[in-house]
C-alpha cells in the first residue's frame, strides 16, 4: 500500500470545508453492571467479575441498573437535552467472540436524551456552540487478547483470550450533530469538545472520564466538501482515539488525507480507520461498502424506560454547578477579563485559586500567588501545578500572615520555599528558620535611632518636609535587621522619631 | 405398578404430611416407576434417582420433627422440563449444542420447587428449544404417547404430558410459546395451563421467544396444577417481565369451582376457533362440554375474534425473529459443543451450529434473520406487531362479553409419529387454536374432555391476563362434572404401557 498523498493544513482549509461529528462512549462508574449485579472495578483478574448474566448463559435475563439510568438522564440534562418520557432498549445483532450474547442491548431509535447543545471555550476565549444529537445507554462488551503474532492484532494471531469483566458495564454514546463552520478550527473544536465533555461529567461524577484507561472514548467523524460548496462528503470514522491531543491530531491528518485524495482525482471511501498514537496518523480498518445489518429489534427481555416528570425534574436538581457555570461565577467574582480567565483555565490554577479564596485569602492575593511564584516553582521543578507540594489552605495561611504584617513579601515567599522543600507547614517553617518580622517595638526604635544617629542630613531633609527621603532610613533598618522589619511600620517610626 | 403412583398430588401430600406414607417411599415408587416404563415411553433425558431421595428423606426429616410442611406439596415428586436450569443435572433444552452442559446456577422455577420441598425426579425430553408440536424434534429421541405408543403426546412438553399420563410423575413443568403446555395436555388427557405472561419467573428458562415463552403447571387434575402454580408463581426481581403483584388465588378458585355451581359465569365461545379443519371427533367433544357448561348454570354466549385468523402467520414471524436473536449465543465459546474445525474463530461457530442445532431450529433462525432484515423488518416484523395488538385487542372487546371463552384446545387428537415431521406447515396448524393466547399475554388452560376415536381431547378455557383465578373455578366445575358424568377422571382410561 502507498503512503497517502498529505496536503499541507493551509491549503486544506483554503480548498475544502471540514464536517466534523464526533462520538463519545463514556463508561460509569456504577459499582455494578447494566444488567446485572456484578462489580464493575477496573484491572481485576480476568473473568472474575461475571454472573450468568453478563457471560450470557442459557436462561439468565438482563434487568437495567437505576444508577446506570439517572447516570444518563443526568448526563442528558446537563447536554441540555431532552429526556425521552418513554423507550426501549434494542438489540443489535452480530457475531463477536467478546460478546456473550451476540447481540449487545442497546438503545436505537429510542435514546432516553435528545437534542442537547455544548457551549465549548476556545483557546482564544471565544465559545462555540455543539449541538448534541442523541445521549443513549448502552453495554459494553468484553475484551479480547490476541496471542502470538507481530501486531497484537487477530490477523496472525495464533490463539485469542476472552475476558469478560468488562461484558456489560453501563455506557453511554453521546454523539453530536454534525458540527459546520469550523474550517481551520476544526482539530481546536474537537478537542475542545471533549475536552468540555470530560469536564462536565467530571463534575457531575458519573465516570472516571480517563482516555487512558479506555473509560472515555472517542471516534471522530469527518468529511470535507469543496469551499463554500455545501456539497456534502463521504466520512471517515476514526476510531481509537484516546487522548484529547490525538482528537486534534486525527482530524488534522484526516483533513490532509482527505484532501489528498480528493486533489488526486480521487474519491474518499467510506470506511473505519484507526488512529496510530505513534505516527499521529490513521489506516484503514473494515471498509463500509454497505452499511451492516445489525437487525435490531426491541429487547423483549426488558420493559420499556419511562421516567416520569417528577423523577426527572428531581434529578434536574442534583445536577452541580457545571464547569461553565462556575467560569461564568467566577469570572463575575473576580473581576477576570476572558483572556485573563482562559490563563487560569490554561494553568490549571482555577481549583487551586478557589480552594484559597474559600479558605479564606482576598482572590487577587490567591490568583497572584498561583500564576506568578507558585507557577515559576512548579514549571522549574516540572510538575503540574496541583502536584506541588503545597495546599491551598497553607498558600491562604501564608497570605494572612502577610496581610497581619508578621511576614513581609520577601520573607513569605522564604515561607513558601520551606513548605515546598518539606520543612512542614507555614508556622513550622517561620518558627524554624525565625523568618517572622521584628516586632518588638523596643528593638526596632533603636535600629532607627541608630540609623538616624548615623544620617543627620536625611534627618534635616525629613524635617524641611521632604518625606521621601525616610526611604533611605527604611534601607539602612531593614539591612541592619535582616530584612525582618515590617518596612511599613519601620516608615512611621523614621518619621515619628525624626520630627524631634 | 406400585398404587401410590395413581394417586394424585394432593393426595400423596396428604398421606406424606400425616406420615401415613414417607416422602422417600413415594419418590422411590415413582423411580421404580420411570425404570418399568421409561425405557418405552422416553418422557424422561435424566433422571436424578439420588437427588430425589436425598430431597425427599428431607422433607421426612422435617415432619418428623415436628415442623410444618415446606409447602402443601412438599415431599410431592415432579418432573422438571428440561429447559430450565438446574445446578445439579444437565440441561440440555432438547439441543445437540448443549449436550452434557450442567449450569452453575438454578432457574428461579427451580429454586421455588426446591424451597416448596418439592421432590425434582429429572428433566424431561422436549422439542430442541421447545419447537415444535410433537418432541419428535428432541435431539434425544422421541416421546410416545402413552394413551398409544406409535402416537406423539404433543410438544414441546411431550416429556412432561407423557410422565403424567405414564404415572411416572404425579405433577410436571413445562413452557408454553405457542401451545406447549396446553396442546401436550391434550393429547395426553392431562390438565396444562399457560399462566398470565409474567406470572411465572423466566429467569433460568432457556429462551425460545421471550416475549411469548412461559412456564406453567402440568398435572392429572385442575387442584394439583392450582397448587403448583401458587408455587412456581410470583414476582422475581430477575426477570423484568415478571408481574409484580400477588399470585392469583387459584387454589380458592377450584375448590369453589368443584363445588359445581357456575351460574352468573359467562362463557365465550369463539367462533373462529372450532370449525373447519377441526376433527370431528374432537367437535363433538367440545360440543358436549359446552352442554355441560350450560347445566353448570353458565351463560354461553358467541364471540368473534376476528383477527385470530392472522394469528399463526404473525407467530411464525414474530417467533423466529425473537429465536434468531436469542440462539445466537450458542457459539462454541464459552460452554456447550464445540466444533474444531477451521483456524478462526467465525468458522468454529460456523460449524459448531451447523452440527448443533437441528433442521427445525435451523429452519426458524433463517426465518427470523430474514424477518428482522433492513429493508424487511416493517413488512414481516414490523407488521406482525400490528396484527399482535389487533388480537390483543379482539380479546379484550370478547372479555367485555364473556368471563372466559372456551374452544378445543387442538384441532385433532395425538397424530401417529413420523406423519407431520417433514411437513412444517401441517405441524404448525396444530397450535392455531393456542396461539392467540400467547400473542395476548394472557392466561388459558387445558382441561381433559373426552375421548375421540379413543384418544384425549382437551377443551381449552382462556382468560384475561390475571384472570386465573376464574379459569381455574371453570376448569374445575367442568372437570368434576365431566368426572362425575363418566364415572371416572378420564386418565383412568389410559391402557398400561406395553414394551
Amino acid at each position: 500500500m502507498t503512503a497517502p498523498t498529505l496536503v499541507e493544513f493551509d491549503e486544506v482549509v483554503e480548498r475544502f470545508d471540514p464536517m466534523l461529528g464526533l462520538e463519545v462512549h463514556v463508561e460509569l462508574n456504577t459499582q455494578t453492571k447494566m444488567f446485572c449485579g456484578c462489580p464493575t472495578t477496573f484491572g481485576a483478574e480476568p473473568n472474575t467479575q461475571v454472573c450468568p448474566t453478563c457471560l450470557g448463559l442459557p436462561g439468565s435475563l438482563p434487568v437495567v441498573n437505576r444508577a446506570a439510568v439517572e447516570s444518563a438522564m443526568r448526563i442528558g440534562l446537563a447536554l441540555n437535552c431532552d429526556i425521552a418520557p418513554w423507550g426501549r432498549f434494542a438489540r443489535k445483532n452480530y457475531f463477536y467472540p467478546d460478546m456473550p450474547k451476540n447481540f449487545q442491548t442497546s438503545q436505537y431509535d429510542e435514546p432516553i436524551a435528545v437534542n442537547g447543545h455544548l457551549d465549548v471555550v476556545l483557546d482564544d476565549g471565544s465559545t462555540f456552540r455543539v449541538e448534541i444529537e442523541r445521549a443513549h445507554m448502552e453495554e459494553d462488551t468484553g475484551k479480547s487478547l490476541h496471542v502470538g503474532g507481530a501486531t497484537g492484532r487477530i490477523h496472525g494471531a495464533e490463539y485469542s483470550l476472552l475476558d469478560y469483566n468488562r461484558a456489560g458495564v453501563p455506557l453511554i454514546e453521546i454523539v453530536t450533530k454534525m458540527i459546520p463552520g469550523t474550517r481551520e478550527r476544526a482539530p481546536e473544536v474537537a478537542r475542545a469538545y471533549v475536552t468540555a465533555l470530560r469536564d462536565l461529567i467530571k463534575a457531575l461524577g458519573v465516570s472516571d472520564v480517563r482516555m487512558d484507561q479506555g473509560s472515555m472514548r472517542c471516534d471522530v467523524n469527518l468529511s470535507l466538501s469543496p469551499r463554500d460548496s455545501g456539497v456534502l462528503g463521504t466520512r471517515s470514522e476514526t476510531k481509537n482515539v484516546n487522548s484529547l491531543r490525538s482528537v486534534e491530531r486525527a482530524v488534522r491528518y484526516e483533513m490532509s488525507r482527505q484532501a489528498g485524495v480528493l486533489l488526486g482525482g480521487g474519491t474518499v471511501v467510506q470506511e473505519t480507520r484507526h488512529f496510530e498514537e505513534q505516527s499521529g496518523s490513521t489506516r484503514a480498518g473494515r471498509r463500509k461498502e454497505t452499511s451492516e445489518d445489525y437487525r435490531y429489534f426491541p429487547e423483549p427481555d426488558l420493559v420499556p424506560i419511562a421516567p416520569p416528570a417528577e423523577w426527572v425534574d428531581e434529578l434536574r436538581g442534583t445536577l452541580p454547578e457545571l464547569p461553565w457555570q462556575r467560569r461564568a461565577r467566577l469570572q463575575a467574582d473576580w473581576s477576570l477579563t476572558n483572556e485573563e480567565l482562559r490563563d487560569l483555565v490554561n494553568a490549571g490554577a482555577l481549583d487551586l485559586i478557589e480552594a484559597t479564596v474559600a479558605a479564606g485569602a482576598p482572590a487577587g492575593e490567591a490568583r497572584s500567588w498561583w500564576v506568578a511564584y507558585l507557577t515559576q516553582q512548579a514549571n522549574s521543578q516540572g510538575v503540574p501545578l496541583d502536584e506541588l507540594p503545597i495546599t491551598p489552605e497553607q498558600v491562604a495561611r501564608v497570605i494572612a500572615l502577610v496581610a497581619s504584617g508578621e511576614l513581609n513579601n520577601k520573607l513569605a515567599r522564604q515561607v513558601v520555599d520551606g513548605v515546598l522543600a518539606g520543612e512542614g507547614s507555614p508556622d513550622d517553617v517561620v518558627a524554624a528558620r525565625g523568618l517572622a518580622v521584628v516586632s518588638d517595638e523596643g528593638e526596632l526604635i533603636a535600629a532607627v535611632d541608630e540609623a538616624l544617629a548615623a544620617q543627620p542630613d536625611v534627618v534635616e531633609k525629613i524635617r524641611g518636609g521632604k518625606v521621601q527621603a525616610a526611604g533611605a532610613i527604611v534601607g539602612a533598618v531593614m539591612k541592619a535587621t535582616g530584612g525582618k522589619a515590617d518596612a511599613k511600620r519601620v516608615r512611621e517610626l523614621i518619621l515619628e522619631r525624626s520630627a524631634g | 405398578m406400585n398404587e401410590l403412583t395413581r394417586l394424585n398430588a394432593s393426595e400423596l401430600a396428604g398421606k406424606i404430611h400425616s406420615r401415613e406414607v414417607s416422602a422417600v417411599e413415594v419418590a422411590q415408587a415413582h423411580l421404580d416407576r420411570i425404570a418399568e416404563v421409561d425405557g418405552t415411553v422416553h418422557a424422561f433425558l435424566h433422571v436424578a434417582a439420588e437427588a430425589a431421595l436425598e430431597s425427599a428423606g428431607l422433607v421426612d426429616a422435617s415432619i418428623a420433627a415436628g415442623s410444618a410442611p415446606a409447602s402443601p406439596l412438599a415431599g410431592v415428586p415432579l418432573a422438571l422440563k428440561d429447559v430450565f436450569t438446574t445446578s445439579d443435572m444437565p440441561t440440555t433444552a432438547g439441543s445437540r449444542i448443549l449436550e452434557g452442559w450442567r449450569p452453575p446456577y438454578d432457574a428461579t422455577v427451580a429454586t421455588r420447587l426446591r424451597e416448596a420441598g418439592i421432590t425434582i425426579l429429572g428433566k424431561t425430553n422436549m422439542d430442541e428449544f421447545a419447537m415444535g408440536s410433537s418432541t419428535e424434534h428432541s435431539a434425544y429421541g422421541v416421546t410416545r404417547n402413552p394413551w398409544d405408543t406409535g402416537r406423539v403426546p404433543g410438544g414441546s412438553g411431550g416429556g412432561s404430558a407423557a410422565a403424567l399420563a405414564a404415572f411416572e410423575a404425579p405433577l410436571a413443568i413445562g413452557t408454553d410459546t405457542g401451545g406447549s403446555i396446553r396442546q401436550p395436555a391434550a393429547f395426553t388427557g392431562t390438565v396444562g395451563v399457560k399462566p398470565t405472561y409474567g406470572g411465572v419467573s423466566r429467569y433460568g428458562l432457556i429462551a425460545c421467544a421471550s416475549s411469548l415463552d412461559q412456564g406453567g403447571p402440568c398435572a392429572r387434575t385442575v387442584l394439583d396444577a392450582a397448587l403448583l402454580h401458587e408455587v412456581i408463581g410470583g414476582h422475581d426481581p430477575l426477570d423484568s417481565t415478571s408481574i409484580d403483584q400477588p399470585v392469583p388465588s387459584v387454589v380458592d378458585a377450584t375448590r369453589i369451582g368443584a363445588a359445581g355451581d357456575l351460574s352468573g359465569v359467562r362463557v365465550g365461545v369463539v367462533r373462529e376457533l372450532g370449525g373447519e379443519g377441526y376433527q370431528p371427533g374432537v367437535r363433538a367433544s367440545f360440543d358436549e362440554a359446552l352442554a355441560q357448561l350450560e347445566k353448570l348454570g353458565a351463560e354461553l354466549v358467541e364471540v368473534s375474534c376476528p383477527h385470530f385468523e392472522y394469528g399463526l402467520a404473525a407467530y411464525y414471524l414474530i417467533l423466529p425473529s425473537e429465536v434468531s436473536s436469542n440462539l445466537a449465543r450458542f457459539d462454541a465459546m464459552r460452554y456447550g459443543l464445540r466444533v474444531e474445525k477451521g483456524a478462526s474463530a467465525e468458522e468454529v461457530m460456523a460449524a459448531t451450529r451447523e452440527a448443533g442445532f437441528g433442521p427445525e431450529v435451523k429452519r426458524r433462525i433463517i426465518l427470523g434473520t430474514y424477518a428482522l432484515s433492513s429493508g424487511y423488518y416493517d413488512a414481516y416484523y414490523g407488521q406482525a406487531q400490528k396484527v399482535r395488538t389487533l388480537i390483543s385487542r379482539d380479546f379484550t372487546a370478547a372479555f367485555a362479553q364473556a368471563d372466559v371463552l372456551v374452544s378445543p384446545t387442538t384441532p385433532t387428537t395425538a397424530f401417529p409419529i413420523g406423519d407431520k415431521v417433514d411437513d412444517p406447515l401441517a405441524m404448525y396448524l396444530n397450535d392455531l387454536a393456542t396461539i392467540p393466547t400467547n400473542l395476548a399475554g394472557t392466561a388459558a388452560m387445558s382441561v381433559p374432555s373426552g375421548l375421540a376415536e379413543g384418544l384425549p381431547v382437551g377443551l381449552q378455557v382462556m382468560a384475561p391476563a390475571l384472570g386465573e383465578a376464574i379459569m381455574y373455578r371453570v376448569g374445575a366445575a367442568y372437570e368434576a362434572a365431566r368426572d362425575d358424568e363418566a364415572g371416572s377422571p378420564l386418565i383412568n382410561g389410559v391402557p398400561e404401557v406395553t414394551r
